[in-house]
């Protein structure tokens, strides 16, 4: 039963891993350096369907189909789904989910949701649940007829701005099966530091991400060097460039073990993304697809995991309100045993 | 560390990188220069097909509007805008596009509440303004005159 140390951190006690996971992705995706690590990518963004926010619908649906298959699991085996994605109402997560008749968490931290999902699994499969599935996911199209313009309209993204992932992510998180292990989670806090450009996304979430990695390491009485990659969720170039500063002064450098899904989906010279990937599916792919296949091949021992999320909408933003940022953490480790 | 919003806005600004003027500058001058000259020859073409000055620049702009929708319609003109900016933008041709950019993407909303209700969410406060702005020229214009 997990418990909590410091101020915010829960200890996985139990023995809970990540039985599989699964990414999906597009055309951007697929030729992107990570292309390779993406289970399904199909080159038509509409994934067969009528509309945008079907085609994200089946991308969750794909990523679930295909980590249960790997998992050689079925959708009556899972005991509660925890899902979310960026759309008004969820309804991407919502509308794959209606088939599958298994217990419906739905989720909306922005970006930062796989996280959330993921720790939520874990601490659910640490006490009641046996299989608990995580699933987040983003399509560009879908996001940017909500949050900024029509696709064909023509205009110019400034260095700030960031590429909506069309990607999802889903992981089975299991009691007592499973590898990598989830020693820990901390769930972060609502930071607002003032930014109020919405093409500024990674300078909004930058002081979240920083502050809920540093308050890992207080709980948890580790540093930086004790881990063998820390990554955020989709920081971007400013936003990472930023998290660096912002940990320097907090007292936890970061060293060259840091990294962020956003600078890691996209080639961001050649595929032309600005500031770098954003989007719950961008954390949710490269965890699923890069970073714990990493893990379960040994290619690295123990990782933080930070998925951002910028908490504005449309209506605030034009309200003049500032951006919240959330960021929050999940510990992977291939020890079985207690680490902390 | 305490750190004041006021300055992490300046670490913000800071880290973004700057927007590369030169070369915008020069994509709008060159894609709205093109623009502005296939203009002036559509323009000429009308004039000597023998129509009025006044009828012949309502006809090249209607042109002009047609050609940039369906450059919209095919999923090029943005691709030429991302190059072109402001010079996209300016001409009439850009007003289009932001017709026709959100009546293709709301279409599956449907023909009223979709296409019909987001048609006018980039151009409507151009039109709302700009006719605002012609009647109070138009007062001005009035007034002058009386005087």
């Amino acid at each position: 039963m997990a418990h909590k140390i410091g101020k915010q951190t829960l200890i996985i006690d139990g023995v809970v891993g990540i039985r599989s996971s699964a990414a999906v992705g597009s055309k951007k995706e697929g030729e992107g350096p990570l292309g390779k690590d993406f289970d399904i990518i199909n080159d038509d963004s509409r994934f067969g369907e009528k509309t945008w926010e079907k085609a994200e619908s089946k991308m969750q649906e794909l990523a679930c189909w295909k980590a249960l298959k790997k998992a050689e699991a079925e959708m009556k085996d899972v005991d509660f789904i925890f899902a979310g994605d960026l759309l008004n109402q969820c309804i991407a997560s919502a509308f794959s989910a209606r088939g599958s008749k298994v217990p419906y968490i739905g989720l909306y931290g922005a970006c930062s949701t796989f996280a959330e999902a993921v720790g939520l699994s874990a601490v659910f499969a640490d006490s009641a649940a046996k299989n608990c599935l995580a699933v987040a996911s983003s399509h560009f199209c879908s996001a940017e007829r909500q949050y900024r313009f029509p696709l064909e309209y023509g205009g110019q993204r400034p260095p700030s701005a960031q590429w909506t992932a069309t990607a999802a992510g889903a992981a089975l998180v299991s009691k007592e099966e499973g590898f990598p292990f989830i020693k820990a989670v901390t769930f972060g806090t609502v930071e607002d530091f003032g930014i109020n450009d919405q093409n500024n996304m990674g300078a909004a979430m930058a002081p979240a991400a920083a502050e809920t990695l540093s308050q890992f390491f207080k709980d948890t009485y580790t540093d930086p060097e004790d881990y063998d990659l820390i990554v955020t969720g989709d920081l971007g170039f400013v936003g990472a460039n930023l998290m660096k500063e912002l940990m320097e002064r907090k007292g936890f450098p970061l060293g060259e073990n840091y990294n962020d899904c956003g600078l890691m989906l996209y080639d961001r010279e050649k595929q032309q993304v600005e500031s770098g990937a954003s989007g719950c599916g961008c954390s949710a792919s490269v965890l699923s697809g890069h970073v714990i296949p990493m893990l379960r091949d040994g290619m690295l021992k123990s990782v933080l995991a930070l998925s951002t999320g910028a908490l504005m909408s449309p209506t605030s933003v034009q309200q003049g309100e500032t951006i919240p940022g959330i960021a929050h953490l999940v510990c992977f480790s291939s020890e079985k045993g207690g680490i902390f | 560390m305490s750190l004041s919003s006021d300055e992490y806005k300046k670490m913000g600004e800071a880290a973004v990188p700057k927007t590369k003027c030169l070369r915008n500058l020069s994509g709008a001058f060159l894609i709205g220069g093109t623009i502005c000259t296939i203009g002036q020859f559509v323009l000429n073409f009308y004039l000597d097909a023998g129509l009025s000055t006044p009828n012949a620049s309502a006809a090249c702009s209607m042109t002009l509007i047609a050609f940039s929708a369906v450059l919209t319609g095919f999923g090029v003109y943005d691709k030429i805008a991302k190059f072109g900016g402001g010079g996209t933008l300016v001409p009439i041709t850009g007003f289009a596009n932001a017709v026709v950019s959100p009546a293709m993407e709301f279409k599956s909303e449907g023909f009223v509440l979709g296409l019909g209700v987001k048609i006018f969410t980039i151009a409507g406060p151009v039109i709302v303004y700009g006719v605002l702005a012609s009647v109070a020229y138009g007062i001005i214009y009035w007034v002058l005159k009386i005087m």
